[in-house]
């Protein structure tokens, strides 16, 4: 899975932080996502999903990649 | 229920013999029937009312949907709450890049999750010593006055920088904010008192910079010029007023909530893992929704919600109450139905901080101001108990907030 992040939708709530902090971060100068794995491993799945579920911005997109 | 036509009066008043945490049943059976439904509200007008989960989430992330309340056919709370609104108007009711966007960067950064966290230990330090005095004092205590309230309001004002505010007077006129029998003049007096507040803040701030928010908006936007001292000053008010209002009444609400279901409030009170303090919090937060007269929008551009076209210009009304009760998102066969509090349940995707880009700007504080309050409360006093019966609890049905205006214990 590889997951798109778009900045300008982003309105730092967050959420994805909550649901999945070892791939998603916020920048300290104004809240906004930081994406810290691009294609994380297959364990991290349902928490990423979880994340781009919770986006209020619908700011994360994930696009699945053959395994 | 008053029928003006086809349109039921909104707000419906809760139903004093079902449970208190119960939204009003007609809106369940709107939810559970067509879904949407025109209603009236105090002004004549007729906005629609939105109360299916799914149908709330698509309806606030859908571009065709304003947050701007100056826009035609926005479907205000009341003449009172229009005139406050107004008269403090920030990004929160506002649309776009330069009005929404880059105001709410300014402050997200302020509240981020890790920020927030970062803060358990003193949010613990500032619970401890309100349940020391209320232990200290008379009972029964008033849970509002000895916690509910000290503990959010003690908070915003310390990250705002501004610890020796007067916090009774800041109360009183949050309350103002929110009362049914406030009128317009009220409210914008209040606004008035406080905007005056703030920005004789900025300018000390300014001169005398400490390491807090209003230093930060007053020496990087302020001196600068990049932002007026009325904007700031607006800013400022959101930040304090909701900052502590909507937290008290979840404590408060909450600890009945928790007190009325005693096998829930066991599993808190001895669980060793964080998490379920945490996950108690969410399924708290969707049970009450404390938001319980709908978040408000305008329609600038016609759409589709639940196989109704919604026009140009016609107001929508989200009924967060029964979306949060919605059985095709909360109902997994696993857990009780969502009519009923279980804190097992996987509830994070409710809807009590709203949804789309006005979310809740300070839900991480709400979060952890909670988690600590519920995990702290049930193990230093184990023998908390209402001094009333549920029923005689002033509810705050006549607020734009639901919680409880008094809440007696004893121990």
């Amino acid at each position: 899975m590889k997951i798109h992040i778009d900045e300008d939708r982003c309105v730092g709530g967050g959420q994805c932080v909550l649901a999945a902090p070892e791939v998603f971060d916020q920048r300290d100068d104004d809240g906004i996502v930081v994406l810290l794995q691009e294609q994380p491993a297959d364990d991290l799945d349902h928490q990423v999903r979880e994340a781009a579920l919770l986006c209020p911005a619908l700011a994360i997109t994930l696009e699945e990649t053959a395994p | 229920m008053l029928h003006t036509g086809d349109a039921p009066a909104y707000p419906m008043p809760r139903d004093a013999a079902r449970c208190p945490f119960d939204p009003p049943a007609e809106l369940a059976e709107i939810r559970d029937t067509d879904g949407i439904r025109r209603v009236q509200i105090w002004d004549g007008s007729r906005p629609w009312l939105v109360t299916r989960h799914a149908d709330i989430r698509a309806v606030l992330s859908h571009p065709a949907i304003s947050a701007d309340i100056d826009n035609e056919g926005y479907p205000h709370q009341s003449a009172a709450i229009r005139a406050r609104r107004s008269r403090a108007k920030t990004f929160f009711t506002a649309d776009g890049v330069e009005e929404h966007d880059e105001p709410r960067r300014v402050l997200a950064r302020e509240f981020t999750a890790k920020r927030m966290q970062s803060l358990r230990e003193v949010i613990q330090g500032v619970t401890d010593r309100a349940i020391d005095e209320m232990l200290a004092g008379e009972k029964p205590a008033d849970l509002v006055e000895k916690l509910a309230l000290p503990v959010p309001t003690v908070m915003i004002c310390d990250l705002l920088g501004a610890p020796d505010v007067d916090h009774a007077r800041v109360q009183d006129l949050t309350k103002v904010f929110v009362a049914a029998s406030s009128t317009p003049a009220d409210t914008t007096a209040a606004a008035e008192e406080l905007l005056d507040l703030i920005g004789g803040l900025l300018d000390e701030k300014a001169q005398a910079p400490g390491d807090d928010l209003l230093s930060r908006l007053a020496t990087e936007q302020l001196v600068p010029g990049l932002r007026t001292r009325e904007e700031l000053s607006r800013m400022g008010l959101l930040l304090l007023t909701a900052g502590h209002e909507t937290s008290a009444n979840m404590i408060a609400l909450g600890t009945a909530a928790l007190l009325t279901n005693p096998d829930q409030l066991a599993l808190i009170r001895d669980a060793e893992d964080p998490a379920v303090a945490a996950g108690a919090v969410e399924e708290l937060l969707r049970y009450l929704t404390i938001v319980h007269s709908g978040l408000r929008r305008v329609a600038i551009e016609d759409l589709e919600v639940a196989g109704t076209t919604i026009r140009r210009g016609e107001g929508v009304i989200l009924a967060l109450g029964p979306g949060n009760r919605d059985a095709a998102a909360f109902a997994d066969g696993e857990h009780a139905g969502p009519d009923s509090l279980d804190i097992t349940r996987p509830a994070r995707h409710h809807l009590a901080f709203g949804f789309g880009v006005h979310q809740c700007l300070g839900q991480q504080l709400a979060r952890v101001e909670l988690q600590v309050v519920f995990s702290t409360l049930f193990r230093r006093i184990p023998t908390l108990a209402l001094a009333q019966p549920l029923t005689d609890v002033p509810f705050k049905t006549d607020m734009s907030i639901y919680g409880a205006h008094e809440l007696l214990v004893t121990w």
